[in-house]
């Protein structure tokens, strides 16, 4: 059932006639049993081919035992984005493998170990039986480890059956294993008996292959969170404080990982601070007092945290305290689907806190994105004195992706407009006085000193009670509204500083297409699709909260206009109708909250039933 | 930081008013007033400098009163329970400065008890005073987590339920510095005020400070006439800073000096009974007896300063990561050139 290039699946495919870099595989194993070597390693392989691939895994919220799936698709038009379906299934997990065959399109391919009987086997699918434990029994490894080199054999099956490099399998293998030459001789030997095995006795009876292309070179592979994790280091953090919680755990992880590495100790000494806190209020108020005392300070985190975070986003808002929060987006409400993805948190991370709050909101679309982001999120906190909600998901998050290598920093970090002591008698011998929440420059940011600032006048007490433009309580009526009316203004200078959408304007296009974050790589292959149904369409990808003139402008520039996101309420649809209003009925809804990641042909089916409803 | 009045000068040279704040509002004879006033005398004795302090505060009647003392000092009047992350960060933050957190019995004992507890588990260098009076204030007279089974009071009826004790809490939590006193006994409060303050590592005064509105009744165990009927020092503290050349003459039966980490030290004379508050096994016995026989003891109860601060557990430099700056921040191209290698 390879995607057409107008997007429409067929249903059966012709052994005859070789599919070259254009299908999909869906490892279906038990979590757990060390599947994520195998798959890693066949996707290292492959893209080290120079062939674009993409890896999507879909796991259980469980340690071991439950059904994971895993689809890797290789494409030589370079799409990314999740397919519905795949046409090689590996059936290694005998609870799915019934439902997983009925799957598989007529011709089809299925591989699998040979004690593994179908109750209803297909006689449309091609069968590639491979008596795994008799592999496993010449080789003889330690009885922990035969689990996982079981799934090494359907790494040595595709890799013979595809044309699969052995070279780059070796090589993966040595990255996975960090250069540990026993470990990647075990499972290396479980690859080439399984080649072995496949050569003699399993003759090719499927179209599929792989071929090297040059579309890789030059580009890594990596995951949002450990992007985001080198990013914030890069980018100047000093105190991390967070909570265990799926999908953002590795993000902190890759800081715990990077951080020696990028900032070394000197004299056993380090200068950031990474505090496991006893839960997510407590992880918030860290990060906030150390925010407050002029750090880069950090949280990672997912829905049920940002939950747990609302009190203290109300008091880094109106205390006006920068700090930086990463959602790594996950399927609510409630504890919901913890292991799959959503963009849920658009409307609780932007109004987080009761009473009238709006925060700055960064929405990364790619790995690039997740790095430089880290780095933009403090200095635009340091800029506007506000928490900066960075609002990733978990397939951005926690999958691999293909990215052109980071660059370093050539810009200097803003620090925002910070009086130490020198600089505030500076202040005070120009302007005379100076109050805390004074607005001097009318773009609503006030000028802020830190703690440990020597001169005797600039002490303040921090608040989230009322307070005055000299930070004093006020319970008066006039100071209240001043003060609200001042965060009003900075929220809209924000509008001025955050990233600004991307825009692509097809010539001649009635279709205007919206879309945010991970959604981004789904809509640019249903755009493709749509022109070859003789649709054309312009597109712009949102990058942050607040929303600005540009997407008026687009919205006012297009006659239907396709809102793509992933979640139930349409969340940023709401946001861009009370953005323009005027242009709010021309909107019309993409969304799907299934907990997958968005396929390119169920945008491209949902525009046209739009469009045939017109 | 100079003053030309005549009024006497610590060894900085600055004088009371130099620590004082704004009027405060809360009810006269508020026994937060005193330990306010404590305050401010134990920073000058002490001779702190304000800009090397840091108020902290929750939500409630206490954690007002940061506004009224050290207005030279930077602070933060945070939210209802939270001030132990908050001081948390602002501890990692900057090294160099003391954090004194004012909190009362509901923003430590109900609300915000897992963050206290918490706080003392990593060792956070805080003078964490508990202002506690039994009752809400602010709400207008409900129990509080520390009020006394029997406590009886106009609007809220009587409590049915046993009281969280802070001391107790803290020397379960590993705390190194665990104290309680009365608002009415000054010279107590401000010697254990004094030593907490040069104390490595979370120290925990709580402190019985009468609510006069709401729960000032004679039967209360936190009125003014109960505290000044029954409190039982324990010991007689005297707090000797390190710079003062004494004679440290003590009679070994019965007193007991305690040295702090770089000099001063805290003298303790027995009163009743031979108590040695540097064994936690005793400090927890203590507490148990104290409770049984409705004794209200005052006195510093614990004190064990060996364990490390969260600052010395994380390794962090010794100056303040607030002012860190870019070059010191930003990783060097070397190193993020090898890092994307490994990609």
């Amino acid at each position: 059932m390879t995607t057409t290039d107008t997007g429409v699946n067929q249903s059966t495919i012709d052994p005859r006639v070789p599919i070259v870099n254009d299908f999909s595989i869906v490892a279906a194993t038990e979590n757990g049993s060390g599947s994520q070597t195998a798959n890693n390693t066949l996707i290292r392989a492959i893209f080290k081919m120079g062939i674009s691939v993409s890896g999507k895994n879909l796991f259980p919220s469980n340690i071991q035992g439950l059904p994971t799936w895993y689809t890797i698709r290789v494409s030589h038009h370079g799409y990314t984005a999740r397919r519905e379906q795949a046409e090689i299934l590996v059936a290694f997990n005998p609870r799915t493998s019934e439902e997983d065959l009925t799957k598989l399109p007529s011709g089809g391919v299925c591989v699998h170990p040979d004690d593994l009987k179908f109750a209803q086997p297909r006689s449309d699918v091609v069968y590639y039986p491979i008596p795994v434990k008799e592999l496993i029994k010449q080789i003889n490894p330690p009885q922990n480890l035969r689990d996982y080199l079981a799934n090494m054999a359907y790494v040595g099956v595709l890799t013979e059956l595809l044309g699969i490099d052995r070279a780059q399998i070796e090589a993966a293998l040595m990255h996975h294993f960090k250069g540990k030459r026993k470990a990647v001789d075990l499972n290396l030997a479980m690859v080439d008996l399984a080649m072995q095995y496949t050569r003699a006795n399993l003759p090719k009876q499927d179209p599929f292959s792989v071929a090297p292309l040059n579309m890789t070179s030059g580009q890594i592979l990596i995951d949002g969170n450990t992007a985001a994790g080198i990013g914030a280091v890069v980018g100047g953090v000093s105190v991390v404080a967070w909570y265990p919680i799926t999908p953002s755990t590795s993000l902190v992880d890759a800081i715990t990982e990077y951080a020696p590495k990028l900032r070394p100790a000197v004299d056993d000494k380090v200068n950031y601070a990474i505090v496991q806190a006893e839960d997510e209020l407590a992880a918030a108020g860290i990060i906030v007092g150390a925010g407050w005392a002029g750090c880069r300070a950090m949280t990672a985190t997912s829905g049920p945290g940002i939950s747990l975070m609302n009190e203290f986003g109300g008091l880094a808002y109106f205390a006006e305290v920068p700090i930086v929060i990463w959602d790594i987006m996950r399927m609510g409400p409630s504890t919901g689907l913890p292991t799959r993805v959503s963009q849920g948190d658009i409307l609780s991370a932007y109004y987080l806190g009761h009473g009238d709050s709006q925060h700055v909101c960064l929405l990364p679309g790619s790995m690039r994105e997740c790095f430089e982001f880290a780095g933009t999120a403090f200095d635009l906190a340091d800029r506007l004195q506000t928490p900066v909600m960075v609002l990733s998901d978990l397939d951005l998050g926690m999958n691999n992706w293909m990215t052109d290598p980071f660059d370093y920093p050539e810009q200097p970090m803003d620090r925002g407009k910070v009086l130490h002591t020198e600089a505030f008698e500076a202040f005070l011998a120009e302007k005379g006085s100076w109050g805390r929440y004074r607005d001097i420059d009318g773009d609503g940011i006030t000028y802020r000193t830190i703690l440990g600032n020597q001169h005797p006048r600039a002490a303040w007490l921090g608040r989230g009670t009322g307070h005055n433009e000299n930070a004093v309580y006020s319970e008066r009526n006039d100071d209240w509204q001043r003060n609200m009316d001042r965060l009003t203004r900075k929220h809209n200078t924000a509008r001025t500083l955050v990233p600004a959408p991307l825009v692509e304007h097809q010539p001649g296009a009635r279709v205007g297409i919206i879309a945010y974050g991970s959604t981004h790589d789904a809509v640019r292959e249903a755009r493709d699709y749509l022109r070859a149904h003789g649709v054309e369409s312009s597109y712009i990808r949102l990058r942050a909260l607040p929303l600005n003139d540009d997407v008026t402008a687009f919205m006012a520039q297009y006659d239907e206009v396709y809102v793509v996101e992933m979640n139930q309420d349409c969340q940023m649809m709401q946001l861009l109708a009370a953005h323009a209003p005027v242009h709010a009925g021309k909107m019309r809804p993409v969304n799907l909250c299934d907990g997958l990641p968005l396929t390119a042909v169920f945008v491209l089916n949902r525009i046209l039933q739009h469009r045939n409803a017109l | 930081m100079t003053t030309t009045t005549n009024r006497p000068t610590n060894r900085i040279g600055l004088t009371t008013q130099d620590y004082q704040g704004g009027t405060s509002t809360l009810c006269a004879g508020c026994g937060h007033n005193s330990v306010t006033s404590q305050i401010i005398a134990a920073c000058y004795d002490l001779s702190l400098d304000p800009r090397q302090v840091v108020k902290m505060s929750g939500i409630g009647c206490s954690s007002k009163t940061p506004a009224y003392f050290l207005n030279r000092s930077f602070g933060f009047n945070t939210l209802h329970g939270r001030m132990p992350s908050v001081s948390t960060g602002v501890a990692l933050a900057n090294r160099t400065v003391l954090p004194i957190g004012i909190s009362g019995d509901g923003d430590t004992g109900s609300i915000g008890l897992g963050q206290f507890k918490h706080m003392m588990r990593r060792n956070v260098p805080i003078v964490y005073i508990v202002e506690n009076n039994g009752v809400y204030g602010l709400t207008k007279g409900q129990h509080s987590a520390t009020a006394d089974i029997g406590q009886n009071l106009k609007y809220a009826g009587t409590n049915e339920l046993p009281p969280i004790d802070i001391c107790v809490e803290a020397i379960a939590a590993d705390c190194g510095f665990v104290a309680r006193s009365f608002a009415g006994d000054a010279k107590q409060v401000r010697e254990l005020l004094k030593a907490a303050m040069s104390f490595e590592g979370t120290a925990v005064i709580d402190i019985i400070s009468p609510c006069v509105t709401f729960n000032n009744q004679d039967d209360s165990t936190k009125s003014y006439g109960y505290g000044k009927q029954n409190e039982e020092r324990i010991q007689d503290i005297t707090f000797i800073q390190s710079y003062e050349e004494v004679q440290v003459d003590y009679e070994p039966g019965s007193e007991q000096m305690v040295k702090l980490h770089d000099g001063p030290m805290i003298k303790l004379r027995k009163i009743d009974r031979d108590y040695d508050p540097t064994n936690r096994w005793q400090a927890i016995q203590l507490m148990e007896e104290a409770r049984h026989k409705n004794e209200f003891v005052t006195g510093l109860i614990y004190i064990n300063e060996r364990r490390p601060t969260l600052q010395q557990t994380m390794q962090l430099i010794d100056t303040p990561l607030a002012y860190q700056d870019d070059v010191q921040l930003r990783p060097n191209r070397e190193a993020f050139a090898r890092v994307m290698g490994e990609f």
